[in-house]
């Protein structure tokens, strides 16, 4: 690489740690976002002059298409996805990413452990770790996706599972340790394959018996996988802006991991490998829950908050799955015209990602400072008339603070039942996504909406225009 | 020093910079941010282009051409979702 060359690298990497840096700022995000990009456009054009190109015509269209292909399908995916669907678009760029991070450092490893000089074992170590990690990357990626979808949403998992799962990473360490020293070997290409083949199946084992809920906390993992990744094939390809930058995603994708984890109050291990829904729901129902539960119409609940001083709401997945944000604004805008302070107060896990509901909210307009994080808003929340939770479930329920045998005891959650009046607005009684019972339903002061909540929502903004 | 020793030391104070960056984030630019990163590591890109122009089978240019296809749909995919989630967060701001 010329000097030339390796001062622009060093120029992208600046970009892409500015880019970070700025995204981390209201203010600057989209500037941000916007720095990071043109980082990337500049080591695209610094990359062209450091290809051995092999059979021009051929490799260069080849070359074309695909990047065409590849922003046809970015540019179908980014700009047709709705905003309630955003984790699944991130899981699912994620998971190409992985993949191409694997193909990257399988063909170097292919091509190389066939050339004469053989494969340096500091070379394989990279190679071999771009691969099993990417490769992980992608397929959990995919599961990830099909698990916000909908599909299979449960977690699935079988007696010696962990056991099974704990064997196939064996005997991937088994394969990835021998070709280390083997590269060149006569069976290596067969023994890589098979590698490969084990590491795709631990990424399905290794998302299947995870929750829908805890999705966020395993992409935010997958994106750090991916990005050590690239970092990996960064180190065989010799190209320091791909190191620089896998690097950055790979350490703080793995502390936002960590960070997620924290809100939800369980350590990461717990996330992987304890199946949290299964058998921790069946413990808690057991236990059963006093009290009755007192359903509300909408006319009455509508009187409530047109007549209360301080409204505080709670969104939660459930306002995503209805595609409720905007009845949300308009019902917040209407009992804003009527005096009401209204407050949103967002629990850092609420949705299916950190910020869903931020993201969700914003593109309803809903105004910066009416949102309230959960630090900030509990001290006040006993001096709230009433307190709207909207497909809100786990991170309201008073167990996690009250009942020590609940899988979800010690979780930080947001006081709603705090309020002079709690309502619920959900579908049914079904359990969040902890698969526990929320004794919020069941306290004196909380009373329930049933039904969709955009149908819920705009069934009370029309009461309160009425009243 | 050896270049691999270098690039080890990059390696490392990358670890430290991208520690350091998170950990001032509001949680409310969690998934924009998530989203933005994940499209830096579409970089990828990068790897797959070389690794394509280098192919000198059918096998080596076919998995090199899906991974510039995979990789340009992170990059492109990427950056605009990111775009599209932070502009929502602009314009309410008037």
């Amino acid at each position: 690489m010329s000097s030339t060359l390796a001062l622009i690298f060093i120029g992208v990497a600046v970009l892409f740690i500015l880019g970070i840096k700025f995204l981390s700022s209201p203010k600057t995000a989209r500037y941000g976002n916007l720095l990071a990009a043109a980082g990337m456009v500049v080591a695209f054009f610094a990359t062209i002059p450091l290809m051995q190109l092999h059979e021009w015509n051929l490799n260069c269209t080849l070359m074309a298409v695909g990047i065409v292909i590849g922003l046809v399908i970015g540019a179908i995916g980014a700009y047709s996805v709705k905003m309630t669907a955003m984790p699944q678009m991130v899981a699912a760029f994620n998971g190409l990413g992985g993949g191409s991070a694997a193909l990257v450092a399988s063909l170097e490893f292919l091509r190389r452990s066939h050339s004469l000089e053989g494969v340096a074992v500091s070379a394989a170590v990279p190679m071999l770790f771009a691969t099993l990690i990417g490769s992980l990357s992608f397929s959990g990626s995919i599961i990830a996706f099909l698990k916000l979808e909908g599909k299979f949403e449960r977690p699935h998992t079988f007696p010696g599972q962990n056991f099974l799962n704990g064997l196939v990473l064996l005997v991937i360490r088994g394969l990835g340790g021998w070709l280390t020293f083997n590269a060149s070997g006569s069976n290596s290409a067969t023994a890589f394959v098979v590698m490969f083949v084990l590491a795709l199946a631990f990424g399905v084992a290794m998302v299947m018996p995870i929750g829908g809920a805890d999705m966020p906390v395993v992409i935010s993992l997958l994106n750090s996988f991916t990005g050590l990744a690239v970092a990996g094939d960064g180190f065989v390809i010799n190209n320091l802006s791909m190191i620089v930058a896998g690097t950055l995603v790979g350490s703080s994708g793995t502390l936002l991991t960590l960070l997620m984890c924290k809100a939800m109050n369980r350590p990461v291990t717990n996330v992987l490998f304890g199946a949290f829904g299964s058998g921790g729901g069946s413990q808690a129902a057991a236990g059963g829950v006093a009290g009755t539960v007192k359903p509300i119409q909408a006319d009455e609940a509508a009187l409530l908050l047109s007549y209360a001083q301080r409204v505080v709401i709670v969104p939660g997945y459930g306002m995503a799955v209805a595609q409720a944000q905007h009845s949300v604004r308009e019902l917040s805008d209407e009992l804003g015209k009527r005096g009401v302070e209204v407050q949103f107060a967002i629990h850092p896990v609420a949705g299916r990602m950190p910020g869903h509901m931020n993201v969700l909210l914003a593109e309803a307009n809903v105004p910066y400072d009416q949102l309230q994080e959960m630090e900030a808003i509990n001290p006040s929340m006993d001096r709230v008339d009433v307190c709207l939770v909207i497909g809100a479930n786990d991170v309201v329920n008073p167990a996690a603070r009250e009942e020590k045998s609940s899988p979800i005891y010690g979780m930080p959650i947001i006081e709603a039942d705090h309020a002079k009046t709690v309502i619920v607005m959900k579908r049914s009684m079904a359990k969040g996504f902890a698969g526990i019972e929320n004794h919020l339903f069941y306290k004196d002061n909380t009373r329930m909406l049933f039904g969709d909540a955009k149908a819920s929502l705009n069934a009370l903004v029309a009461a309160v225009k009425a009243s | 020093m050896s270049v691999e020793i270098l690039v080890l030391f990059v390696f490392v104070l990358s670890i430290f910079v991208g520690f350091e960056e998170i950990s001032k984030v509001p949680s409310m630019l969690h998934t924009p941010l998530m989203s933005g990163t994940n499209a830096i590591h579409g970089i990828i890109l990068l790897g797959g282009m070389l690794v394509l122009a280098a192919a000198d089978t059918p096998l080596a240019r076919t998995l090199g051409f899906i991974a510039v296809v995979f990789g340009s749909a992170n990059v492109f995919g990427g950056f605009m979702v990111t775009d599209r989630m932070l502009q929502m967060f602009k314009k309410k701001k008037k």
